[in-house]
């Protein structure tokens, strides 16, 4: 899709009657999220025990780091007796795991999913490249730090990390939870503007809404 | 039959029981399934937690009414189920309201989840949603067919419609089962009952590996809770139903929860054992020996 797609115009249908078309209006939600507040604070803390022990992750397989995700979710490592499940859609997950460096093509993918999930919903980076650049820091075409573009909870350092290292990050991930500092998605609401801007310096095509729902 | 205020409690209390039994029945069967495979696996009450968590999600998108009925739909269903049958034969508290609905009815209530949730899916503008559930209705379809002959031939045995006359009848001695009395039906019943665990060779609707889960694709948050609360529930009725109908009912909670359970283990040892089938095979299976095993049972009773 280019973004000349998107522009207002007139079509003339199957039938030959002309109408006008608006894909921005008809095909996508333009309104702009607000942020959730959480329940009263006994209810809360439940809830966010339930979160914590409860975790369904949305693989962001870019990089080398998809690769330390199987022996994590196969008998070796065996993440599932922590509570944490792999759910194959974004509507469904909570956690979204960007396991790698990040192309510009990719970074507008990982948008889009991550603005799928529904509130409330984290972020764990893994890997080097996630954080600085890693051995990616110099490159034309790659986003040195995530942070910049979407709300992480929890970085994993290394070159890859092992599945060892992932689990300690998921550890770290269910204390934030518990905690009650599992806010990223609200953070992420209210501060649309900043993280817009950055992600659009980076993305020239830019042929979605600001937020997709 | 006279309705009782009282019934409404029961029918609640034996509601929420049968949801805990779910529950508690499938976290153990997944941690069996993980033993085997020689992983920790899941805790036994994860499902209680994904439960909870689902619930307490903060924001939920619906894509129009009918997206929203699906899941209500869904649950109506297998609540439906639960409730128009006896769960403990001659207990005053658990027999629901098993007078005001005959077999016609219950079979009705396993079909009505499928096509309500084929209209909220198809209404969440998902391609595997559509997928999802045309793949489900057309094996829904296949495998209620050796049901239904099975369900037949035992009205046609025992001459009646009703559950809990079915369950009267066997009681008595473990021959009087309609597993000795009856073994054509019971065969081809419990054939179309490996078409509606969702479980392997019959589970292509939800494979997670071909298509990202089927029919609830976009079913998220609390719509996806009911749909948990739902996969309690149902398996659970549909597992009641069968021991009723073929192995004698129960006249107490541990005799019906160890009968469900040793039950409910056959779509699991079957799923363990055997790969996936294709939709249309398993169309073609359901529609070749379990329907000539089921209409054999209407000729020989």
């Amino acid at each position: 899709m280019s973004n000349d797609d998107l522009k207002k115009r007139r079509v003339i249908g199957p039938d030959g009657i002309e109408f006008e078309v608006n894909p921005m209006e008809d095909y996508f939600c333009t309104e702009r999220p607000h942020p959730e507040s959480p329940a009263n604070r006994i209810l809360e803390k439940f809830f966010n025990w339930a979160r914590s022990e409860s975790v369904w992750i949305l693989g962001y397989g870019t990089g080398c780091g998809a690769i330390e995700m199987r022996p994590l979710m196969t008998p070796r490592f065996d993440a599932y007796r922590f509570g944490i499940q792999w759910r194959p859609t974004p509507r469904q997950a909570n956690l979204l795991m960007v396991s790698g460096y990040l192309s510009v093509k990719t970074l507008k993918r990982v948008i889009r999913s991550y603005e799928q999930m529904q509130n409330p919903k984290f972020v764990m980076a893994l890997g080097s490249c996630t954080i600085n650049g890693g051995m990616y820091w110099d490159s034309y075409n790659t986003i040195n730090r995530l942070d910049h573009y979407l709300p992480v909870d929890v970085y994993v350092a290394g070159c890859m990390p092992r599945p060892e290292s992932i689990l300690a990050g998921l550890e770290e991930l269910k204390k934030r939870i518990r905690a009650g500092k599992g806010e990223g998605a609200n953070a992420y609401i209210e501060n649309l503007d900043w993280y817009k801007a950055n992600q659009k310096k980076i993305i020239k095509d830019w042929d979605m809404p600001d937020y997709n729902w | 039959m006279t309705f009782h205020w009282m019934q409404l409690v029961y029918a609640l209390v034996s509601l929420f029981i049968v949801l805990n039994v779910g529950l508690i029945i499938q976290g153990i069967v997944r941690k069996i399934g993980a033993r085997l495979g020689r992983r920790h696996g899941i805790r036994w009450y994860q499902l209680y937690l994904d439960l909870f968590k689902n619930y307490a999600m903060r924001s939920a998108v619906s894509h129009g009414i009918m997206f929203y009925l699906g899941p209500v739909f869904r649950l109506s269903g297998g609540i439906g189920l639960f409730l128009f049958m006896p769960v403990i034969y001659g207990s005053v508290w658990f027999q629901n309201f098993s007078g005001s609905g005959d077999l016609i009815l219950l079979t009705y209530f396993i079909f009505f989840g499928t096509l309500g949730m084929a209209l909220g899916a198809g209404e969440s503008g998902h391609p595997y949603s559509a997928i999802g559930i045309t793949r489900g209705l057309s094996q829904t379809t296949a495998a209620e067919i050796p049901l239904i002959l099975a369900i037949i031939a035992i009205a046609v045995q025992y001459q009646t419609l009703s559950v809990t006359d079915i369950v009267a009848a066997q009681q008595g001695g473990i021959l009087n089962w309609t597993l000795f009395t009856n073994p054509l039906a019971t065969i081809a019943a419990l054939l179309g009952f490996l078409g509606s665990m969702m479980r392997s060779p019959f589970d292509v609707v939800m494979a997670p590996q071909e298509i990202p889960v089927g029919p609830p694709t976009e079913f998220h948050s609390n719509f996806l809770a009911v749909l948990q609360t739902n996969r309690a529930i149902f398996p659970m009725a549909k597992t009641i139903l069968y021991v009723n109908l073929f192995f004698g009912g129960a006249t107490n909670w541990p005799v019906l929860i160890i009968k469900v359970f040793l039950l409910y283990m056959w779509p699991v040892f079957i799923g363990v054992a055997f790969p996936r089938f294709r939709v249309d095979q398993s169309i073609r299976w359901f529609l070749r020996i379990p329907t000539l095993i089921g209409i054999l049972a209407i000729l020989f009773i």
